[in-house]
């Protein structure tokens, strides 16, 4: 009965946190544990919908070849290029959307909790829960969206949302800077998705996922060859930013200006994962693509294996955990690139446990250290803070792929996937980038928590509203892997698109994995804890100093788009500048001279003369009166401005 | 023997209108201006009641429009001396180039 009720209802679930923010705005914000309360409340009762609903679907095997889909015309229009524009809006239910649900929905309930503790007497307290909420109910409508502007629009709230969070301390400059970075960059992209999304309502006729699938699986329209090339590229670009691929990536290493848990939130649940299920939800059109898959799975690799070598040198503990996310990112787009929705949507899942542990526990360290960010200067803080460190090294274990924790499930089926489509130049960029993930992720690990303590700091360990959480993320970042091990693979029975893959377990590649995550965390040991001070690691930086410089300054692409925009929109502006000042502002100021010399010359009449002023007046009446006597006077009337 | 015909009101009317219009561009005294522009008047009034008398000789309408014309004459002459005498008032003079306010 109440699955009964959680599956027509599902759309309560991004609507009570919508309200949530609705109510803290207008009516509880000057009482901040209050609107604390009913942000955490709306999205754990959001999470509690969402989990009987997925019970109801994942109870169903019906579901996962006809969604449940329920929706209701938004507006129509008829305009010449789309005749009988319907768009509807709705919800659509299927295991992919139901497992977003619960997993947005899920983490988002602990990294609220999380925040109580992480901004407690920070200025703006209430108005911080009302845009998270807003944030969760934005990323929850996405998710069940049944058409693909709703979408669209969920993605537009989507990003209002992190700009607003990511500019949350407006007296920063940095901050600032960070919001409008990350909101011009996604703007960029979401242009490309706009015109995509138009594109398809020109060609199909209609926005409506399932009709879309349906639409898109018979397309035999070869007079308009390369259209739908054209469309899933188009589409692509909206995740490209959303998601941080290369070369969109910038705004997201930026982001962690916001407070820690809009970090996580971001990163973890929220914003960039919307990219890759926005890839996963329109599958259907890249399946049809095979060039445009091979753009996916080539910019997620690249993505991958580019993020994590930055990462490497990075010192502030969330901007590794920031780079790592985008490589992490990279994974889930080479996994669709590849064609396994699956593997993609598993790492997906698993990402999000064990990032949202590592942001909270690094949020953590940071309030526990009065934000101070080098891991440099932490250390040994394994005493001081037992759980926050333990929770984050289980978070390490979880990333780097060990198993049997989460991430090395999914990272484990999206090497699997990739190496069964033959692709092995990426199947290598990824085997290499897995090792990378284990090295950078305890290069941190170590400074931060293990080794010599700093005698500077005075941590402690973080309340409980901040301990819980990462206590139960830390047993999803453990458990949340289970579902997908290639024994009895119950994810796979799930979610898939076409046909379910049951590829059997492959041993070669499980090892592979252990191996070079055992190497990566083996060369971190040696490196940054055995070597206490640290002496391999600088001699390293100064031996290949050029290259150690390249990285840290993350392949200098923010500095390539400065100078793009100075070189190149700098120059074009002065260039419309001239244009300005002299095309536009001569045409003003012709007007207004030619009006003065018209002035000048007609001054010399206004004599002040009365005698003068009667001798023109006669004139005129001379000149009306012989026009009347030649051509008559009902032809003279118009002649001298009248109407006839 | 010479009768007096519609073309010798005419002709009187037009050399009384062009006297008057003389005086007026010409003359520098305001008063004298003001006589002038009565000459004026006067001229068209004789056209009119020439016109009512040899082309409508029925009904009077270039008659009566020449008493308007007489009434609005009489009461521009009032509104133009009081003019001029305030204008004297203040620079002492009657003469039209004197008054030269309306230059730039």
């Amino acid at each position: 009965m109440y699955v009964e009720f959680a599956l027509q209802h599902a759309w309560l679930v991004p609507l009570l946190p919508a309200l949530a923010f609705v109510a803290i705005v207008f009516l509880t914000r000057p009482w901040q544990m209050l609107s604390a309360i009913l942000a955490v409340g709306s999205m754990a009762s959001s999470c509690v919908i969402a989990t009987l609903a997925a019970y109801g679907i994942f109870t169903n095997h019906e579901y996962v070849e006809k969604p449940l889909v329920y929706a209701t015309r938004w507006f129509s229009l008829g305009m010449p290029a789309m005749p009988d524009l319907q768009i509807n809006v709705g919800v659509q239910l299927d295991p992919v959307s139901a497992m977003m649900m619960v997993m947005v929905s899920f983490i988002s309930t602990f990294i609220f909790l999380y925040s109580i503790g992480y901004m407690n007497g920070e200025d703006g307290f209430s108005v911080f829960f009302s845009y998270l909420s807003l944030f969760g109910a934005s990323m929850l409508l996405l998710v069940i969206s049944s058409n693909l502007l709703q979408m669209f629009v969920a993605w537009e709230l989507v990003g209002l949302c992190s700009y607003l969070l990511i500019g949350f301390y407006t007296h920063k400059i940095s901050a600032r800077e960070a919001a409008k970075k990350a909101f011009v960059t996604c703007r960029i992209a979401d242009f490309g998705l706009l015109l995509g999304i138009l594109s398809l309502q020109i060609v199909f006729g209609t926005l409506n996922l399932t009709e879309l699938g349906e639409k898109i699986a018979h397309f035999e329209d070869y007079t308009t060859f390369g259209i739908l090339t054209m469309i899933a590229v188009l589409v692509f670009m909206g995740p490209i930013a959303k998601s941080g691929q290369f070369p969109l990536h910038v705004w997201l290493p930026d982001a962690m200006e916001g407070p820690t848990p809009v970090s996580a939130l971001i990163h973890a649940a929220t914003m960039v994962v919307a990219g890759v299920y926005l890839v996963g939800r329109t599958m259907f059109l890249f399946h049809e693509v095979p060039s445009a898959m091979e753009l996916v799975a080539v910019t997620g690799a690249f993505t991958a294996l580019f993020a994590a070598t930055i990462a490497i040198t990075q010192r502030e503990i969330k901007k590794i955990l920031a780079y790592s996310t985008v490589s992490q990112l990279g994974y889930m787009m080479l996994a669709l690139g590849v064609g396994s929705l699956t593997a993609s949507m598993f790492h997906m899942w698993t990402h999000a446990f064990f990032k949202a542990l590592m942001f909270l526990g690094a949020g953590s360290v940071l309030v526990a250290l009065h934000h101070k960010a080098d891991v440099w200067e932490m250390g040994g803080l394994v005493k001081k803070m037992p759980i926050t460190a333990w929770t984050f090294v289980i978070g390490g274990l979880a990333i780097a792929g060990i198993p049997p924790f989460a991430g090395f499930w999914s990272k484990d089926e999206i090497l699997v996937a990739t190496l069964a489509e033959g692709h092995y130049v990426l199947f290598a960029m990824a085997a290499f980038t897995a090792f990378l993930t284990a090295f950078y992720m305890w290069r941190m690990i170590f400074l931060a928590f293990f080794g010599k303590e700093n005698p500077a700091n005075h941590p402690k360990e973080s309340p409980w509203t901040m301990t819980v959480p990462l206590l139960v993320l830390a047993v999803g970042a453990i458990g949340a892997g289970w579902l997908g091990t290639p024994w009895h693979n119950v994810w796979a029975e799930w979610i898939y698109f076409g046909s379910p893959h049951h590829a059997a377990a492959n041993y070669g590649a499980m090892m592979l994995s252990v191996v070079l995550a055992v190497a990566g965390i083996g060369l971190a040991y040696t490196m940054y804890l055995k070597d206490t001070e640290k002496v391999k690691a600088k001699a390293m930086a100064e031996k290949y100093s050029t290259a150690y410089r390249v990285l840290v300054n993350k392949y200098y692409i923010d500095e390539l788009y400065l100078w793009f925009n100075h070189a190149l929109v700098d120059g074009a502006a002065k260039i419309f500048y001239l244009f300005d000042i002299y095309i536009v502002d001569g045409i003003v100021n012709g007007i207004g001279a030619s009006a003065k010399v018209t002035g000048e010359g007609l001054r010399v009449f206004q004599t002040g003369r009365l005698q003068n002023y009667v001798l023109i007046f006669f004139i005129g009446v001379l000149i009306v009166a012989v026009l009347m006597a030649f051509v008559g006077p009902s032809n003279a009337v118009p002649v001298m401005g009248g109407v006839k | 023997m010479l009768t007096i015909s519609l073309t010798h009101y005419v002709v009187l009317s037009a050399l009384l209108f062009s006297i008057g219009l003389f005086g007026v561009l010409t003359k520098r005294n305001a008063v004298a201006v003001l006589i002038c522009i009565e000459i004026m008047l006067n001229a068209v009034n004789i056209n009119l009641v020439a016109f009512s008398k040899y082309i409508t000789p029925i009904d009077f309408t270039g008659q009566i429009f020449s008493l308007f014309v007489i009434t609005v004459a009489a009461a521009e002459v009032g509104i133009g001396l009081a003019i001029i005498i305030a204008i004297y008032r203040n620079k002492l003079s009657v003469n039209l180039d004197d008054f030269d306010w309306l230059k730039w």
